[in-house]
């Protein structure tokens, strides 16, 4: 099982499920982060994290532990 | 008829430039109690009977954070005629998300297509028309920067709202619309200001705060949990995500039918910068830079200057417009000064040839001198010669000028320059109000009051408002064209460790030039707990009124050691860290645990308009604050400050503020200062912490000393040891700021009970580090015993992990 904090940066996914609960899912479900929805991870902060990613044709940033939420394929 | 619009869409999507480009100017702003949320309304530009409304930007109508809460509220309460939905053409699949929720509240909704321009320069295109259809309410393409369309969209929404053209569309797929019309029959027929199958969607998502507004009775709670139930097995999903999908379903399918994509995929402007300014080795230089440049605009130059002629200027003796003739007067100003060298030279000479000089000399004080005494004087030393020695800029002796008895009475004749005399002088408020003081007779106590207390107080805070403006204007670039969130990106992964969040090192910084800026610029963090967090914290890193503080201690107790300076900075550093994971620990922080799910909107120039608005906006409510609480609490320090108890006016050290500090002093004893003068100095630092070393002259016998103090050093020496100073320095650079700060910080909680925390925190650290200090101190420097060193610091870990224990506590459910 792999999640989107795994994935590489410059890599394209597409999000099989979410398996966090509550207002989390729902901030990332409400942010366009569905079932289906193709996200290429543009690349890390300078410090490691968090993440910034493509999401719906903008620009979106995720911690790493809420990435952690997000299983990609 | 009127007419009510309210503006709503995502954040960044330009709402804010289009309702400032469609309103004349803000006529109400308020704020909701507890957030930092604010509500604006105004007058249509070309329409006075139209009021719009500025909602905050929101991504959703869910409701987590505040924002959507109070946008919720207002459509539910208020029911504007019609909403008009901005969504941002370039991000068009996020943006119509929140458009599909506010069409189904069953009130008219307009959308304006912003950023068209944008999206015609990335080669995209968009089937307004065919939009229109497949969403059934109007789209206009409009762009709020370049005020294309704006006209057009607001007669639009007007005649959307005169027709109550209700959009009525299918979004899910008809199983949800079973589901959902099972529900809307629970719901009972009220008259009700959203459509049911609003409702009916909010109760199927498990929405409580809608459970709770329509009070439905046990049984119908439990025909609603069945039927949520038979949908989360049907979808194996909860029925949140269930309706998320659904709508995004729907949007992928209207986009794709509306909007053409140019397949050509280059980098825009926006990529470009943005792969320069948040590259991996480039970020955190440019990061430094960034910040350099605003903490030495709005700390350093342009807003020293402001706040100067501010202070000195407007709340001082007065200023000059525009500058001009400073010049002449600073060389006519110096012409005179070389005289009195000279004067003082000669009667210093004159005395030491034993001849008196005590009458001259007031004499010469005198407005009107007796000029007899004066001739006498000057017949009396026709031999004497003197030399005076005049000093160049940079201090040293210059050159020796020999007086004789006519240069002295030639010296004698010279007048002092008057300041109105050169260019165009404009006098100060304390001048102004004492010329129409003494126009009415008024007495001491009328002008003490008026003129130390009430102008000399709310001028020292008002003082602060060249500074202030100078920040908001660049923190509004900094925001608006999109480079806050970017801070946010590059310094979240230090800051979180703290408890605190990526935006906070904005507020820490400017807080080292004053406080209040700092804690005012917390603003813009958007996670509530974050932000109380880093008001609480922004103080305790020292800030430039407290340098003559760390003057003081360390000129007259540590001989300027160059240790002390950096130590205090280092000690607002370690207050910070341990606030920040002492505090997050405690259960009010932990309310909801808030997701950094942030969107890094595009680069874009800022709206100048916008920019002064935004400027304006919180400068105002500053001024507003200076005019109340701070006047209030400057008004009773001088109060206690220049009376005794039976209401005679005295010097400080007989004035009630002197009894008090004997009362307050032994609690400062066992910090190892209990002696009235530095509890009542510690007092006095409210008003502003500058005050501090002024009021221990005063109390130990000078009317005026130096910034640092240094003719008291010698008193100090007498009343305090190397360790109780420092702890002394300790407590007034971690305890509760100024009233201006205290203030800002009231502004910004929003709440009384928050500030009161704030306050109370910060002089409770304050005081068990200064008490740690303190007995240490004591123990490793003057062999007192550990025995309460220990004690202490045992009680304190036994409480701090009592607080650790607890909030595992509470946590290790969550996590199972």
């Amino acid at each position: 099982m792999r999640t989107l904090k795994d994935v590489k940066s410059g890599d394209t996914v597409i999000v099989e499920k979410i398996s966090c609960a509550g207002s989390l899912k729902r901030r990332i479900m409400d942010m366009g982060i569905t079932k289906g929805t193709t996200i290429l991870v543009r690349k890390l902060a300078p410090l490691g994290d968090p993440i910034e990613l493509t999401v719906r044709g903008y620009e979106l940033s995720l911690r790493k532990s809420d990435a952690e939420n997000i299983i990609v394929k | 008829m009127n007419i009510k619009i309210a503006l709503a869409g995502n954040p960044n999507c330009g709402k804010t430039t289009l309702y400032n480009a469609i309103t004349g100017s803000t006529e109400y702003v308020g704020n909701r109690p507890g957030v930092t949320v604010e509500e604006k309304e105004a007058k249509l530009k070309w329409n006075k009977d139209v009021t719009v409304m500025d909602l905050p930007g929101i991504y959703s109508l869910s409701p987590y954070t505040s924002e959507e809460v109070v946008t919720r509220e207002y459509i539910i309460d208020k029911t504007p005629d019609v909403i008009l939905n901005i969504v941002d053409g370039s991000n068009i699949e996020r943006n119509l998300y929140l458009t599909t929720q506010l069409i189904e509240t069953g009130i008219p909704v307009v959308i304006g297509l912003n950023m068209i321009d944008v999206v015609k320069n990335n080669g995209d295109s968009v089937d307004t028309a065919k939009l229109e259809k497949k969403l059934n309410c109007p789209v206009v393409p409009i762009s709020a920067l370049k005020g294309i369309g704006l006209k057009e969209v607001c007669e639009r929404a007007i005649s959307t709202a005169k027709n109550k053209n209700i959009s009525d569309i299918k979004i899910f797929s008809e199983i949800i619309y079973d589901y959902l019309r099972q529900i809307e029959d629970l719901i009972e027929d009220r008259k009700l200001m959203v459509s049911k199958k609003w409702l009916a969607v909010k109760l199927f998502e498990n929405d409580n705060n809608i459970l709770e507004t329509l009070k439905l009775d046990s049984d119908k709670k439990s025909v609603l949990e069945k039927i949520i139930k038979s949908a989360e097995e049907k979808f194996d999903d909860d029925t949140e995500s269930i309706i998320t999908n659904e709508r995004y379903k729907f949007i992928e399918k209207t986009v794709s039918e509306t909007v053409k994509k140019n397949s050509k995929q280059k980098l825009n402007l926006s990529d470009k910068i943005d792969k320069i300014v948040t590259n991996r080795i480039l970020a955190l230089p440019i990061f430094a830079v960034i910040m350099w440049i605003v903490y030495y605009i709005s700390v350093t130059s342009l807003g020293t200057i402001g706040t100067d002629w501010a202070n000195d200027g407007v709340f001082g003796d007065g200023w000059r417009l525009l500058g001009i003739g400073g010049e002449e007067y600073e060389k006519a100003s110096k012409v005179y000064e070389t005289e009195r060298i000279k004067i003082d030279a000669f009667i210093e000479n004159a005395r030491k040839n034993g001849i008196e000089i005590d009458a001259l000399k007031e004499e010469l004080k005198a407005e009107e001198p007796n000029s007899s005494i004066i001739n006498n004087f000057i017949k009396n030393t026709k031999n004497i010669t003197a030399t005076a020695k005049i000093e160049n800029d940079d201090g040293n002796t210059g050159k020796n000028i020999n007086v004789d008895n006519d240069a002295f009475a030639a010296a004698l004749e010279a007048k002092e320059p008057n300041p109105a005399d050169y260019g165009v002088w404009i006098p100060g408020i304390p001048l102004l109000a004492e010329t129409i003081l003494d126009s009415f007779d008024a007495s001491d106590w009328v002008k003490s009051l008026v003129l130390d207390g009430i102008i000399g107080g709310v001028g020292s805070v008002l003082g602060f408002v060249p500074q202030i403006l100078i920040l908001f204007f660049l923190l509004a670039i900094l925001e608006d064209c999109g480079y806050m969130a970017r801070i946010a990106f590059i310094m979240d992964r230090i800051f979180r460790k703290f408890g605190l969040s990526g935006k906070s090192f904005i507020p820490v910084l400017i807080g080292t030039g004053c406080g209040v800026p700092g804690i005012m610029a917390s603003r813009t963090i958007e996670n509530n707990n974050d932000r109380r967090l880093t008001i609480i914290t922004t103080t305790f890193i020292p800030c430039s009124a407290k340098l003559p503080i760390i003057a003081l201690i360390a000129g007259a107790m540590f001989s300027d050691e160059s240790w002390v300076a950096p130590s205090a900075y280092f000690m607002g550093i370690g207050a910070i860290i341990l606030s920040g994971i002492i505090l997050k620990r405690l259960s009010v922080f932990k309310g909801d645990p808030a997701p950094f799910v942030m969107e890094l909107p595009a680069y874009h120039f800022p709206a100048v308009k916008g920019l002064f608005i935004h400027m304006w906006d919180r400068g105002k409510a500053f001024i507003k604050k200076a005019g109340t609480i701070i006047f209030v609490a400057c008004a009773v320090i001088w109060f206690l400050q220049t009376f005794d108890w039976s209401f005679n006016m005295v010097e400080a050290e007989e004035s009630i503020l002197a009894d008090l500090g004997n009362i307050l002093a032994p609690l400062f004893a066992p910090l190892g200062f209990g002696h009235w003068q530095a509890s009542v100095a510690t007092v006095t630092g409210l008003v502003a912490k500058e005050n501090v070393v002024g009021t221990f002259g005063v109390l130990y016998g000078f009317d005026e000393v130096a910034e640092n103090g240094a003719e008291i050093w010698g008193m100090l020496q007498t009343d305090f040891t190397v360790v109780s100073a420092y702890a002394f320095l300790a407590f007034n650079l971690l305890c509760a700021p100024c009233f201006a700060a205290i203030g800002a910080i009231r502004r910004e909680m929003a709440d009384y009970k928050w500030t009161a925390f704030a306050i109370c925190y910060q002089t409770g650290l304050a005081y068990i580090v200064a008490l740690l200090i303190n007995l240490y101190g004591n123990a490793f420097l003057f062999s007192q015993s550990f025995i309460a060193p220990i004690i202490i610091t045992a009680l304190l870990i036994v409480l701090i992990t009592f607080i650790f224990m607890c909030s595992n506590k509470k946590t290790a459910p969550k996590t199972a």
